[in-house]
Order: C-alpha cells, then structure tokens, then sequence
C-alpha cells in the first residue's frame, strides 16, 4: 500500500513511447464511442418524430397556389343551388369544406364552421363528397348548414380533381379562385385562429 | 297452380341473377381489350392508395382505391397514354401517389442516399480496417499496440505482492 504512490509514475515514464501511440488510439477509439451513440441517438430521434409526432396522413397538396379544378356540382337534393368553379372567383376570400354525412369528424368540426360563418364574412362553401342524396339533407337539417353554396359530388369524381383523400379537407381560396391553403382533418378552433384566419388576413393585404 | 309455381321459381330465379349480373357490372370491371386491361393492372400496382398507404390502389379494398381503378380504365378506354394518366393523378395528388417516386429533384436522396450511405461507411470501414492491421504489423516487433507488452520488472513485482498480499 504504502509502495504504490512511488511506483505509478515511475511505470508511467518507463513505457513512454508506447503509451504515446495507445494515446492516439484510445482517443479515436473514444471518438468512435462518441460518435455512434450520437449517431443512434439522431437515427432514433428521426424515427421517434416521424412515428409520434409527424402525421404521416397528412400529405403535402400538389395544387397549392394553382387554380382550383374546373367542376359544376348539382345541389343537394331540397337545394336550388349547387356549386362551380365560377362561385370561387368571385373577388373574396373564401373556404371550401369537404364534408359527408358518413363522416364522423366532419360532425366535430361542424360548430367550428358554424362559428366561423356567423362570426365572420367569409363565404364557407361545401362540396359534399360521396353522399347520399337523403342523408346529406338530414344531415344538413339537423346539425345546421353554415355554407353559402353546396355541390353535391355524387360519384367523388370532383373530390378527386381535388386531390381529396378523406374527409373532412378543407382549402383557403383567394379572390381569383387559387388554392391557397389545404387542411387535412378535423378544423380545430386552434386552427382556425392561429392558421386559417391569420392566413386570410395576410392574402387580403 | 304449379305454373304458379314456376312463376314464382322464375320471379326469384331472375332476382338472383340480376343481383349477380348488376355485380358483374360495376364499373371495375375489367376492360374488355385485353391489351388495355393489362396495362390497366400494370399503372393500379404502381399507384398508391392514399388512405391505406403502403397498399397500391391494386391492392386495396378503400374506396378511393376502388374510386381511382375505375378512373384508370376510364382514362385508358377514353384513349389516355400510361403517362397521361399517371400525370392526371400527380398534378391532383403530387409525387405521392407514385408507388415509386421519380428520380428528380430531392428524390435523388431517397433513391441515392442509402447507396452513398453504403460506401461512404464502407470506404470508412475499409480505411480503419486497413490501419489496424498496418499498426499490428508494425507494432509486432515492439510488443505495442495491439500484443500485451511484457511485464516491467516493477508490475511484476506488483503483481507479486498483490498475489501473495493477504486480506486481512
């Protein structure tokens, strides 16, 4: 015991030249030790974000900023009106909601739509996708019906000029009938305040 | 009363086969040209099915999937070329929808990447690879780097003593 403090640095400077070289290895070797974990670590984390946190339903649209597709719906039945292309460029700022009776988030985002039309000037317009022509007309009456104008897209030929995968979507159109925006899902009053509104402010400048 | 019978046997007999016959019907029905029905096939297995995503529209009961086949042998029949409708489909539903992104643009790191991923850890491999062994063969004559060099006399000693050293 009482032998050991003189010996360690005697056995140090003896091995000199060799300990210089296993120097150089180890800190390479515990660069190496550095750099995998980390490397795992960013891996993991990429897979973790995409796993959890990114929505991998929601998919880029590609007609951002084109023209919305050129259609004319018939109304729905016990309406007089449907929708066309036309509607879209009347010089506002508008919402175009693809909704259907079977579809169970369209009924969560409907008092959302709702307050929007009651609080606001902007025209809500609807196509209601694959519906039947009863059922969307019940449905309308006895949820309430805060659009200004709604097609009927009987065979879903329409919602596939529009890139629609699921209902509900809903796309922010400008005065000149371009697609601006595209949300995918459930319209939250979160959303509506912090993307959709801010947006429409932004295109009327 | 039996061409009652008969009848009625021939009222139900006609309802089922209507039932069959307005199934046979559907507009995803394949095309009657054989030629255009196999490449109809061929663009469905290349196309993806947005809801279900891993699954071609070829493959997938959704009914998008079922909307989109129909699309496709409508196009066809209508005269459409295989690119033709496989634009139709990207200008609506963007790069996405191909079940094999084209090699343009940022796709070139989804089709390259792993490849250069490849070689880049393979050429490190190799070089580290290469020095080890370099440093063994050098390092032999001097008992460095990778044999144990031999015992000082002072570890020896050390050594020794922490053999023999008794615990209490």
């Amino acid at each position: 015991m009482s032998e050991k403090p003189p010996q360690g640095p005697q056995q140090e400077s003896g091995s000199q030249p060799a300990s210089d070289g296993r120097e150089q290895g180890s800190s390479r070797r515990r660069l190496l030790f550095v750099m995998a974990p980390l490397g795992f670590a960013l891996l993991a984390g990429i897979l973790a974000v995409q796993l959890l946190g990114g929505e991998p339903k929601k998919i880029p649209s590609a007609l951002i900023d084109k023209p919305a597709p050129e259609f004319e719906l018939p109304p729905v039945q016990g309406y007089d009106v449907g929708l066309s292309t036309a509607d879209l460029r009347s010089g506002n700022i508008s919402l175009v909601n693809i909704f259907a009776s079977w579809c169970g988030p369209c009924l969560v985002e409907h008092p959302v739509l709702t307050r929007l039309a009651e609080t606001t000037d902007i025209p809500i317009y609807a196509i209601n996708y694959k519906d039947a022509p009863d059922n969307a007309a019940r449905w309308l009456k006895r949820n309430g019906d805060p659009y200004a104008r709604i097609g009927a897209d009987l065979n879903g030929r329409v919602g596939i000029d529009w890139g629609v995968y699921g209902v509900p979507e809903t796309f922010v159109i400008d005065g000149e009938g371009r697609i601006r925006y595209k949300h995918i899902g459930v319209l939250t009053e979160d959303d509506v305040q912090g993307t959709i509104l801010p947006l429409i402010e932004r295109l009327r400048q | 009363m039996r061409a009652r019978r008969f009848l009625i046997g021939l009222a139900i007999a006609a309802v089922l086969f209507g039932a069959t016959g307005a199934k046979a019907f559907s507009p995803d029905e394949p095309l009657t040209d054989p030629a255009l029905e196999a490449r109809a096939q061929t663009l469905n297995k290349g196309l993806r099915c947005l809801v279900c995503q891993g699954q071609s529209i070829a493959d997938s009961n959704a009914e998008l999937a079922r909307d989109l086949r129909v699309l496709v042998r409508e196009r066809l029949a209508a005269g459409d070329s295989d690119d033709d409708v496989t634009d139709y489909l990207t200008d609506r539903y963007g790069d996405f929808i191909l079940m094999n992104p084209p090699v343009k643009g940022a796709n070139y790191v989804l089709w390259f990447g792993p490849v250069a991923a490849l070689l880049v850890g393979g050429t490190a491999v190799f070089f580290a690879f290469r020095r080890t062994r370099a440093s063994r063969l050098s390092g032999a004559g001097r008992g460095s780097a990778s044999a144990p060099a031999p015992l000082t006399p002072d570890e020896q000693r050390r050594l020794d003593t922490l053999l023999d050293d008794d615990p209490s």
